[in-house]
């Protein structure tokens, strides 16, 4: 009763909203009941509906690139980036470029990391960082691994700089961050494929187009975090700032970005991650290294192989996070007036010894320059017999388990997608719409897929959006329980909260070596892949938001003597509600992201089509398409966040 | 099918069938040495031996050499790449998808392309060949073929093959939970572009299409099939390791014609395209960008000269899908065991 005055009071979606929502839902439903007697147009799109877009784009992209010559520009800026990219290539691996001195023997790149490590944060992320580089070593992957870094090296700085220096625009400008806002949306909801196309017209293939899709797509969380941090500086520390009378450009390069560093740091962190996690894929546009290795080996079904290139991502990928994160916590440290230099850059003297030391070891004993490949360690027959016996072992559950799912799962809900007529998938959309937000949330949902219709892609959209069900659905229902576990004791919180921190930092990529393993090549494969992929967060949003119950309410309901059970349901669950939310959403827009990368392992959805456009250089095609993935995930998310806002508004808990 | 060696031809038949049925059999990769240390002094063998205005000719840039999801080409793009190093050119390679490498070779980002298929690749060919920006390098001596295939085992349960009327007659032998009562034809990875479904559709057939994700993928399935005693139709192509390894045939389908792909009113059905089979007798060419020649004379020069056989691409795939070896280990080999071949080509660029 309480609940529903209050939503009243702050006018918010009401009694009779929801019943209209319901009322175009239960409409949408028997339109689909009548599905044979609707005409023809009414259950797909017809073909005046469905417009050129593609081509559109396409002459839009010629008279770019040809008429106005935009080849050039983008030519150009794509040999400066390949100008760092040889500077790197040359010292990391050797590439035969200016300057000509590489590569550096991989004891003192090894050393190097260490002490950046313990620069950072002491003893144990000094071992954490050596002792990836000493695996990679040992594993005879050097080369390929510091191909992948030469190019993380160069394209997470550009990427962190060029997204500061707009993030501080869009917070200058208000019309600035009004056009990167929508822009933006887009773009963290466009699947990686669509990238990579463009990038292939103006840039070409290989490591350089590899670096410029890499920064771009890592751009965004840098604006974003930029942007907030920004916003968030405290008004009295600008105004001391003032009275100590410094200019405009003092007052940010003093004040404000100072005082913002956490937000831009934690934004530094998120860049890394995303250009480790593009630098694996661009595998598919020629960026030579570790992706690459990977996605030969797993084509090749050499499982062993891709095992031991996996254990390096994630080596890397955990180093990189925990370095960056621990950067983001370290504070800035200042010495008393006159402390001598060798006391002042203690680390770094240490690390120009380390560094001498390690190269005149490298030129006595080569195995500490180069480790080849014939010396190198290696597990994968052992790790090819092992996933051998096991594959062997679970055959008969996996083949059973392949089988029903695709038989008695998939098949049916696939013709059932397929089955339903479009106009009744689009009014049920707009009834949930009305449901969260009235008629402005139902025209935003009709917006978003009734463009997805007259991008004539319909199908393919349809069987993206029943894997995505079904994924969700299997994600929602592991992670729920498994939450709720978690939740009931700090240390198993804490300790499922880890795991789903590490588990997030691994390049999704990854999680298609244990699916391709158990399953083959198939859909099962890929869905299993999307599941495993979208558990993590809703896991971990379900922990935090049951974590964070206000203890006053848990206490009162104690002292009206409510059972373990019903404090669950009746007080922990509904106030972790709108968090709950919030991991749904991205445990949508995951599985939309890795639905789209699994179209390797042969799907049949939109990402099939993307994989073709970027094999024909469609750059219309693949525009289209992307955008239909992200449309179903900038829908997905309003319809969320709408729900989520009002219920927290209701809750009281902002 | 003059081209092939028939001796040597019955060598690696036996070859892979000795070793090629156990490898896949028990997956255990036959461990190969490593020639890494060998193909160096190669190199450096080959580098004494060529005189030296050879090099003085050519840019220092590398020579750009493309990668894609088969193995043959892998091989034999290392195999060149190494040439071109033994004559002093600096050489990289990039994984490229093997459609859009057109576009590629011809703004020059990428140097050349080795081994351009008729059936898969001749339309992305010529298209960029009517861009201008790319050329024909000649062909190697191959005659290729990329069709449907079935191996022995198929043909004792469906008797009327290889016709593809009996093949579509008995489409419920190839039926799996995926595609239902309808039969399933394993294509080749997507971005080969085959066009299979647009025949199914086209010929009217019982079939649905299921893309494999790689070459090896279709090995593997292939091998699964032979140990579960299994009818299975999947792409193929020759030459290729596979038809020594197992015996099978390709399925005839409406002879290929001109238009077959772009006019619907030809071919058997006057409503559809793609009513027809892949060309037989297709070429194997090599491209070359047009400001190769220009740049590394010397390496163009190679590259015009090179030809491979039949039995030198199936021998390639070989090394690489049943003995395990690493492409660069396989080229090494290559380069060890034919230099009198790889030599002439070298010497005939003087």
């Amino acid at each position: 009763m309480s609940i529903a005055s209050a939503e009243k009071s702050i006018g918010a979606i009401t009694f009779d909203d929801v019943r209209v929502g319901q009322l175009i839902v239960a409409v949408a439903a028997a339109i689909a009941l009548l599905r044979f007697q609707l005409p023809d147009f009414l259950v797909r799109p017809p073909d005046w509906l469905v417009w050129p877009f593609a081509d559109w784009i396409n002459f839009v992209f010629v008279f770019l690139k040809d008429d106005l010559g935009f080849i050039h520009v983008t030519r150009s800026i794509a040999s400066v980036v390949e100008w760092f990219l040889d500077v790197t290539g040359n010292l990391l691996y050797g590439r035969n470029r200016w300057p000509r001195i590489g590569p550096l023997p991989w004891t003192t790149v090894a050393v190097t990391a260490a002490v950046i490590g313990y620069a950072l944060n002491g003893w144990r992320l000094s071992l954490l960082c050596g002792g990836t580089f000493v695996w990679i070593a040992l594993m005879g992957q050097w080369k390929w691994a510091m191909e992948t870094l030469s190019v993380i090296v160069v394209a997470a700085p550009v990427s962190a700089i060029l997204g500061v220096v707009l993030g501080i625009a869009a917070w200058r400008r208000k019309t600035v961050e009004k056009i990167l806002n929508p822009l933006l949306n887009i773009a963290q909801s466009l699947p990686h494929f669509a990238y990579m196309i463009p990038v292939v017209v103006f840039i070409g293939v290989g490591p350089k187009a590899g670096a410029i899709v890499t920064m771009i797509f890592a751009m965004p969380p840098m604006i974003r975090m930029t942007l907030l941090g920004m916003k968030k500086v405290p008004p009295e520390i600008v105004e001391s700032g003032k009275m100590c009378g410094s200019s405009s450009w003092q007052l940010l390069r003093h004040v404000r970005v100072p005082t913002a560093r956490t937000e831009i740091l934690l934004g530094v962190n998120q860049v890394i991650m995303q250009c480790l996690a593009m630098v694996v894929l661009a595998s598919f546009i020629g960026m030579p290294g570790l992706g690459q290795k990977l996605l030969q080996l797993l084509q090749a079904l050499k499982i062993g192989r891709s095992l031991e290139i996996g254990i390096t991502i994630v080596l890397i990928a955990v180093m990189l996070d925990r370095c960056s994160k621990a950067w983001v916590v370290k504070q800035p440290k200042h010495f008393e007036r006159g402390t001598p230099w060798h006391v002042r850059y203690r680390i770094l003297v240490a690390w120009a010894a380390l560094a001498v030391a390690t190269f005149a070891l490298s030129l006595l004993w080569p195995l500490a320059d180069e480790i080849p490949r014939r010396h190198a360690l290696t597990v994968s027959k052992e790790a090819d017999l092992l996933v051998d016996w096991f594959v062997r072992l679970v055959d008969p559950l996996t083949q059973w388990l392949r089988g029903f799912l695709i038989r008695f799962v998939f098949i049916p809900m696939r013709d059932a997608y397929l089955w339903l007529p479009f106009i009744s998938v689009l009014a049920f959309w707009a009834g949930l719409g009305w449901m969260v937000g009235k008629w402005r949330s139902a025209l935003v949902c009709l917006g978003y897929f009734g463009l997805i219709a007259m991008s004539g892609w319909w199908d393919r959209a349809m069987i993206t959006a029943y894997m995505i069900t079904f994924s969700v659905f299997i994600a929602v229902a592991l992670g729920l329980p498994l939450g709720i576990w978690a939740s009931r004791s700090e240390r198993r919180a804490r300790f499922v909260l880890l795991v789903c921190d590490t588990a997030q930092t691994f390049p999704s990529f990854i999680y298609l070596i244990p699916v391709v393993m158990l399953f083959g090549v198939n859909d099962v494969a890929a869905i299993g892949a999307v599941i495993t992929f979208a558990l993590v967060p809703f896991t971990r949003y379900t922990i935090e938001g049951l974590k964070d119950t206000p203890p006053e309410l848990v206490e009162a309901s104690s002292m009206s003597g409510a059972s373990a059970w019903q404090q669950l349901w009746k007080v922990r669950f509904p106030m972790a509600l709108p968090t709950i939310a919030v991991g749904f959403n991205q445990t949508i827009m995951f599985s939309l992201f890795m639905v789209i990368i699994a179209a390797f392992i042969g799907t049949q959805d939109l990402g099939q089509e993307m994989q073709k456009a970027l094999s024909s250089t469609d750059v219309g095609k693949g525009l289209v398409l992307g955008l239909c993935v992200a449309f179903m995930g900038l829908m997905a998310d309003h319809l969320i966040i709408r729900w989520s806002d009002s219920r927290k508004k209701a809750l009281g808990l902002e | 099918m003059s081209l092939r060696e028939p001796a040597a031809y019955a060598d690696l038949a036996r070859d892979c069938k000795l070793n090629g049925k156990a490898a896949f059999a028990a997956k255990a990769k036959k461990g190969v040495i490593v020639m890494k240390k060998f193909r160096n002094a190669l190199v450096a063998a080959a580098i004494a031996a060529v005189p030296s205005w050879a090099s003085a000719a050519d840019s220092s840039d590398p020579i750009i050499v493309p990668l894609h999801n088969w193995s043959s080409q892998i091989v034999m793009s290392h195999i060149v790449g190494t040439i071109f190093e033994s004559v002093g050119n600096n050489v990289e390679y990039v994984t490229t998808d093997s459609q859009a490498v057109y576009e590629s070779v011809r703004l020059g980002d990428v140097t050349l392309e080795l081994e351009v298929w008729e059936g898969a690749f001749g339309v992305a060919f010529n298209e960029a060949l009517a861009k201008g920006g790319l050329h024909d390098a000649g062909d190697h001596a191959v005659s290729t073929r990329e069709e449907w295939w079935y191996p022995s085992w198929t043909a004792e349960v469906c008797p009327g093959l290889p016709d593809w009327q009996a093949l579509d007659e008995c489409s419920h032998l190839f039926a799996t939970p995926e595609t239902g009562d309808k039969g399933r034809f394993l294509g080749g990875p997507v971005d080969w572009l085959k066009h299979d479904q647009e025949r199914v559709d086209g010929l009217g057939m019982d079939f649905v299409v299921v893309n494999a994700g790689s070459a090896a993928a279709l090995w593997a399935e292939l091998a699964a099939a032979e140990k579960a005693n299994r009818p299975i139709v999947l792409f193929n192509w020759t030459p290729n390791f596979v038809e020594a390894v197992w015996d099978g045939a390709f399925v005839e389908f409406p002879p290929y014609f001109e238009g077959c792909k772009t006019d619907a009113s030809l071919g058997p059905n006057p409503d559809m395209t793609y009513d027809c089979g892949n060309p037989t007798g297709g070429y194997l060419k090599k491209a070359a960008w047009d400001g190769m020649e220009e740049k590394w004379p010397n390496a163009y020069a190679i590259l015009r000269k090179i030809s491979f056989t039949n039995y030198n691409v199936a021998e390639m795939a070989k090394f690489v899908d049943i003995d395990g070896m690493e492409p660069e280990d396989a080229a090494a080999r290559w380069l060890e065991e034919n230099e009198d071949v790889w030599k002439s080509w070298i010497e005939a660029m003087s």
